[in-house]
């Protein structure tokens, strides 16, 4: 059986219960103190980072105590076999994303380096004075701040997608952003803090039309449904490894090759000019002249192994199962007296945000941990968003692949005991 | 499901939190700073109006944030009104120790007001929740911040 290939028939029901046991931490307790039993972990912050499956865990395991050295710069049998395993990772990603091939993939630290890459190496290289950046104002400060850097660096406009009540983008006001200065769209995929799932392929169409290209941060939407980068017709997505039940230190920039062919590098330094066993040529080619140094090579094998697993179970099945819990925690949170959701967009992925009348979202943070219940507050990175909404922070459960409908209800149960505690 | 929380969300702290007192820019002050916890998203604007003699006339803040926060401000407010600025120090310097440390490492802060000591006791609780304890000192490094005539701080 190849890696990539469904270990469960597409037709069988969405097992739950069986990927829960691929993750170690979800048997764990929580607060465990003497004289009193801790409580179960209830993770719902997979948005911010998600956990590990065994599979990923053992993948990296395995080849720091098999196979671990340097790559692309040994003639060595342990340097052959991490560059093997690494560069075969490019594949995977390229698979995953439905690229065109393993040239338009170039990885990076995180998503937040894929776009100051962009910034810096196409910005740089392209951007005049005067010229216009379109940006929705419901990005995470990964795609906001580059941009503001490189308007500091060049002197260029930010223009501003406005975001509707219900947290979708307003696309008549985006239409009409698109004046004769823009050089690039910037926008996200999926919304980090409202869940929204932005029409990528009329954004991407849009802009198109006047010749412009558009960068997506596929850093939520890629973890949440399967991504065709070509169907979307995308310039350049972002994706990250992490929140695709990977290890932290890895993430992905797609560019279009006669793109990433124009750009210049941005970071100098090893691997990028000279290595013993590949042509040298090759190296000073896209993808390879963006990554400067030595790469993050477990993270790389551990990035392969989650693509693996999350291909094992189907990212469409993936996707059905999270839009069911989805719905089913916004019924139970909507039904608390005082819960406002944040984000109410038709089509979202399974994020909810949300404030409690009387209750700031740090303190429902601090009580709802007590009941073993994981949830992020604050401004999720979308400082700008979180004033369009008028709140200074709110409360968000984000569900992953794990995640089951009596989490929802822990996460209910313990927020309506908040909301009586404060009165 | 939440009995251990009570140290931290004691009663004083819940009605603080809800019903802030000095809460809203006054029309009179002279020193004014701004404070911002980056992290939860918190706010505050801390006003004083210091007298020609060096003491706290008046103390106002207002901002949003968590019941801590708030609670934590608005005991601020009511403790140091008619604190000398030497005073006012020294009550920062302790209660800071008081949120971070345990009790027998802290410093000599001189002789401080027992009752203000005895009314801020009601936030020690923090001390057992690291994350929190940005949220009850953000007013005070605010407070700190306009009495040294710095405008804006920040708790990161």
């Amino acid at each position: 059986m190849s890696a990539t290939a469904p270990l469960i028939p597409s037709n069988a029901p969405y097992d739950v219960e069986r990927v829960r046991q691929d993750f170690p931490i979800l048997t764990r307790l929580v607060h465990e103190k003497p004289g009193r039993p801790g409580k179960h972990l209830v993770y719902l912050d997979s948005a911010a980072s998600a956990q590990k499956p065994r599979q990923v865990i053992d993948a990296m395991r395995d080849f720091l105590e098999q196979d671990y050295s340097n790559v692309h710069r040994g003639v060595h049998f342990l340097s052959q076999r991490s560059t093997d395993a690494y560069e075969a990772v490019r594949d995977k990603v390229a698979a995953f994303l439905n690229a065109p091939s393993r040239e338009n993939i170039v990885f990076t630290r995180n998503a937040t380096e894929a776009f100051n890459l962009v910034a810096q190496s196409f910005g740089r290289a392209f951007f005049q004075p005067g010229d216009e950046v379109v940006v929705s104002a419901m990005e995470h400060h990964a795609n906001m701040v580059p941009w503001q850097m490189l308007r500091t660096q060049l002197g260029i406009v930010l223009k501003w997608i406005p975001v509707l009540d219900d947290g979708s983008l307003d696309m008549d006001a985006y239409e009409a952003l698109l004046g004769p200065k823009v050089k690039l769209v910037a926008v996200t995929h999926a919304s980090n803090v409202l869940g929204t799932v932005n029409p990528a392929k009329e954004i991407a169409r849009l802009a198109h039309a006047r010749g412009i290209p558009v960068i997506f941060d596929g850093s939520q939407a890629a973890v949440h449904m399967p991504v065709d980068v070509q169907a979307i017709d995308a310039d350049f997505y972002v994706m990250t490894g992490h929140k695709l039940y990977g290890p932290t230190g890895i993430g992905v920039l797609y560019g279009k090759k006669d793109l990433l062919d124009r750009m210049p590098p941005w970071q100098g330094g090893g691997d990028m000019i000279q290595t013993v066993t590949f042509d040298e040529t090759t190296f000073r080619e896209a993808p390879y002249r963006f990554e400067a140094g030595t790469p993050p090579i477990m993270e790389g094998i551990g990035l392969g192994a989650a693509i693996d697993y999350v291909n094992s179970l189907g990212m469409g099945a993936v996707r059905d199962h999270e839009n069911r819990l989805l719905a089913y925690a916004t019924e139970r949170l909507s039904a608390i007296d005082g819960l406002r959701i944040i984000g109410t967009a038709p089509g979202k992925a399974a994020i909810v945000s949300f404030v409690l009348e009387g209750v700031h979202p740090h303190d429902i943070g601090t009580f709802v941990d007590r009941a073993g219940v994981a949830i992020r507050v604050g401004r999720h990175c979308a400082e700008p968003l979180m004033d369009r909404f008028d709140v200074g922070a709110t409360a968000r459960a984000s569900f992953g692949l794990y995640n089951t409908e009596a989490e929802a209800d822990a996460l209910a149960d313990a927020v309506k005991a908040v909301k009586e505690f404060f009165g | 499901m939440f009995d251990d929380l009570r140290d931290l969300y004691q009663e004083v702290i819940l009605d603080h939190g809800k019903n802030p007192r000095n809460f809203g820019k006054p029309d009179q002050f002279n020193r004014h700073a701004r404070g911002d916890n980056p992290m939860c998203g918190d706010k505050i604007a801390v006003y004083l109006l210091l007298g020609a003699d060096g003491r706290v006339e008046d103390l106002r803040f207002d901002g949003r944030g968590c019941a801590i926060s708030q609670a934590s401000a608005s005991l601020m407010t009511e403790i140091l009104k008619g604190k000398t600025q030497a005073e006012a120090e020294a009550l920062f310097g302790h209660f800071h120790e008081m949120c971070t440390k345990d009790d027998h490492e802290h410093t000599d802060h001189g002789r401080l007001d027992e009752e203000a000591v005895e009314k801020l006791q009601v936030l020690s609780g923090v001390r057992e929740f690291p994350m929190r304890v940005k949220c009850a000192t953000l007013a005070w490094h605010t407070m700190n911040a306009a009495l040294h005539g710095d405008e804006k701080t920040s708790t990161e």
